[in-house]
């Protein structure tokens, strides 16, 4: 959706200016009136968060073996227990920190990335943007899981950081693209210009007058990395790359699918991780959605109601 | 005393297919301290790019600017020292100011540059404002660009290109994008600020009438060449170019010195709109002069470069019908420089 969000930005969606603090809360409130879906996203996201910090609080050792095995749901096992008896709500809850610690520095350490190729070769020019552009032309067009598979199978994981410095520099390509062709734009309006005739330093021209007003897309940008490295997390883990025996939804998957938990159909194993996953990829996309309809108004789905019945009598009374 | 030399002054583009375009070529001139110079032309002759060269936003191809009789640097201190006394007023207001920032802050940053210290900071950043007549300045200083109207922003980007207290100001088409009703304010404020502060302006415009106005010294620019210069009134009164009489000619109103038709013949054989046909056909006259393609008096001797002639009182033309040869040879009927009923 990054690429939809750049056409309409050479001109049309001049980022919304700043104001003081209470104008920008209030603006952002405004931002959530006008666009659900980015609501809707953002309780889901909160809603993750908060069961990541303090789930674990309320909670016994995940992976403490029991007596039930392969138990369906019951009061005591909300959500069943696994082959070896351990409690299937404790392990999801245990397990959303780890995933989105890998979706959220992933997603950070890309956009940074992403950032420093794409802008900074923007405004480098020359031949160092030639060279950075094709690399990231290069990364692009590589196949990014069979790519991600090899390393993973190389690298050998005691922690999750192999695997989010992995996806952090294969994910990055995508926003860092979008990114450059916006600075390109950006670097010839007359305020970046005004600011070489000030005397400002190349480096506080983009961090200082260019960044600001491309924080929208840096951000869209950030949570379009955030779902990717969190589905490739759930996938990797899944093919049984990666430290399996640390706890994650993708983990969990591949120890259901290790355990035939989908032959014997206990669905109360695999279903729930799958569902989390599904669910904040969703609340994300909803996020970055929402961004895009606040960045570009024509997106909205949901137009002023006098407008509309306006201009339709209008349409209606004039064939 | 001129401040500003600019010396052979040439801009090549490259162009993806063909040769280089030369948008600026060959043109010298100097701004002058507690003088306007005007720079009229259509659009594409290239005075945007002199302003971006002068301003040092692109490198010239070949030329020399001299700041004070000395040679200009490209990068590091040199070029600093040139920026704080070369300063630009863009043409959009609107593009002009960074939308993230107040207006304090767009006053601000080029006083620290040049290492103003913070303390006494604010009552500068007031006093520019005040001096570009947005009082009170406080209620001004922590604006935001959207909630200012075309004029008070042009205001603040001229406070901007004060704030490092320059000597030369290059003011790229400054009031085009603004309402009819506040240009002339801010025209009369950058003429104020010129007296006072004797600066050296470069005015660079479509609009005769204000260059004449505004200006001491007017250039007429055409395809990225000077092709009359002179002292504001002679050029407006007695143009001897003909593509400063299409210019004249142009403009609407009763003082209008001739008529489009009688300037030049528009229907030319079969019927075809000379104008028209000349305009599509302008980018293939590149030698020789670069108007005859469009001239009404376009003669042999035009597919040869022309000199600039003087016409005395610094009155320069570019034009072969001015030269004294090709005058004699053609029994002087030609020269149109008097055409003006106000003409000498």
């Amino acid at each position: 959706m990054t690429t939809t969000a750049i056409a309409p930005a050479a001109g049309a969606t001049e980022p919304r200016p700043g104001r003081g603090l209470s104008a920008r809360l209030h603006g952002a409130a405004g931002a959530l009136r006008r666009s659900p879906r980015m609501l809707v996203g953002l309780i889901i996201l909160l809603f993750f968060v908060l069961l990541a910090v303090f789930g674990p609080l309320f909670i016994h050792n995940p992976n403490a073996l029991g007596t039930e095995v392969l138990g369906r749901p019951s009061a005591k096992y909300w959500l069943g227990t696994t082959q070896e008896g351990q409690n299937v709500l404790y392990q999801v809850i245990a397990a959303t920190g780890p995933t989105l610690e890998v979706g959220f520095v992933a997603g950070g350490i890309s956009t940074v990335l992403s950032l420093l190729i794409g802008v900074g070769g923007a405004f480098i020019g020359g031949i160092s943007d030639e060279a950075l552009n094709l690399f990231t032309n290069v990364i692009l067009v590589i196949p990014v899981m069979p790519l991600v598979i090899v390393i993973s199978a190389y690298v050998q994981a005691k922690s999750l950081l192999p695997t989010i410095i992995i996806i952090a520099f294969t994910g990055w390509a995508g926003t860092a693209r979008v990114l450059r062709a916006l600075a390109l734009s950006m670097r010839s309006r007359d305020y970046i210009l005004a600011a070489r005739v000030s005397g400002e330093r190349p480096w506080r021209i983009v961090v200082v007058e260019l960044l600001p007003n491309m924080t929208a897309f840096i951000v869209s940008g950030f949570i379009f990395t955030v779902i990717f490295a969190i589905l490739t997390q759930a996938g990797l883990a899944f093919l049984g790359l990666g430290n399996t025996n640390l706890l994650s939804w993708g983990n969990m998957l591949y120890w259901a699918q290790a355990d035939q938990a989908l032959t014997s159909g206990a669905w109360w194993w695999f279903a729930p991780p799958g569902l989390c996953i599904a669910l904040l990829g969703t609340g994300l996309s909803l996020v970055n959605f929402g961004l895009d309809e606040v960045l570009n108004p024509r997106l909205r789905s949901v137009r002023p109601v006098g407008g509309r019945t306006k201009a339709r009598r209008q349409a209606a009374g004039s064939p | 005393m001129s401040v500003l030399q600019v010396q052979d002054l040439t801009v090549d583009f490259a162009q993806r297919r063909g040769p280089k375009f030369r948008a600026v070529d060959h043109v010298s001139f100097e701004l002058v301290a507690g003088e306007t110079l005007a720079l009229v032309g259509e659009s594409g002759s290239g005075k945007s790019t002199i302003a971006r060269a002068l301003a040092r936003l692109l490198r010239p191809t070949g030329g020399e600017l001299l700041l004070h009789g000395r040679p200009v640097g490209h990068r590091g201190r040199k070029l600093r020292d040139y920026r704080r006394e070369v300063q630009m007023v863009f043409q959009d207001p609107f593009a002009s100011l960074n939308p993230a920032y107040t207006v304090g802050h767009h006053l601000r940053r080029p006083l620290r540059i040049y290492g103003h210290p913070r303390k006494g900071l604010e009552e500068v950043v007031e006093a520019l404002l005040t001096s570009v007549n947005m009082v009170p300045a406080t209620s001004f200083v922590s604006k935001f660009p959207h909630e200012l109207s075309g004029g008070q922003r042009q205001r603040v980007a001229i406070a901007r290109a004060l704030a490092t207290q320059p000597g030369v100001i290059l003011a790229d088409e400054p009031v085009s994008m603004l309402d009819v009703s506040i240009r002339l304010e801010i025209l009369n404020l950058l003429d104020g600020l010129k007296r006072d502060r004797d600066l050296a302006l470069l005015y660079i415009t479509h609009d005769l009438a204000t260059a004449r106005y505004f200006s001491t010294q007017i250039m007429v620019m055409y395809r990225g060449e000077i092709v009359e210069r002179g002292p504001a009134d002679s050029v407006i009164l007695r143009p001897a170019h003909p593509y400063t009489q299409l210019l004249e000619a142009s403009v609407p109103g009763e003082r209008t010195p001739h008529r489009l038709d009688e300037l030049a013949p528009v229907r030319g054989a079969g019927g075809t709109n000379v104008i028209l046909a000349a305009e599509r056909a302008e980018a293939t006259a590149a030698t020789g002069c670069r108007f005859r393609r469009r001239c009404p008096h376009a003669m042999d001797v035009c597919s040869t470069h022309p000199v600039e002639q003087d016409l005395g009182d610094g009155h320069l033309v570019r034009c072969w019908l001015h030269d004294p040869k090709v005058r004699e040879k053609s029994g002087d009927r030609a020269a149109p420089q008097q055409s003006a009923p106000s003409g000498a």
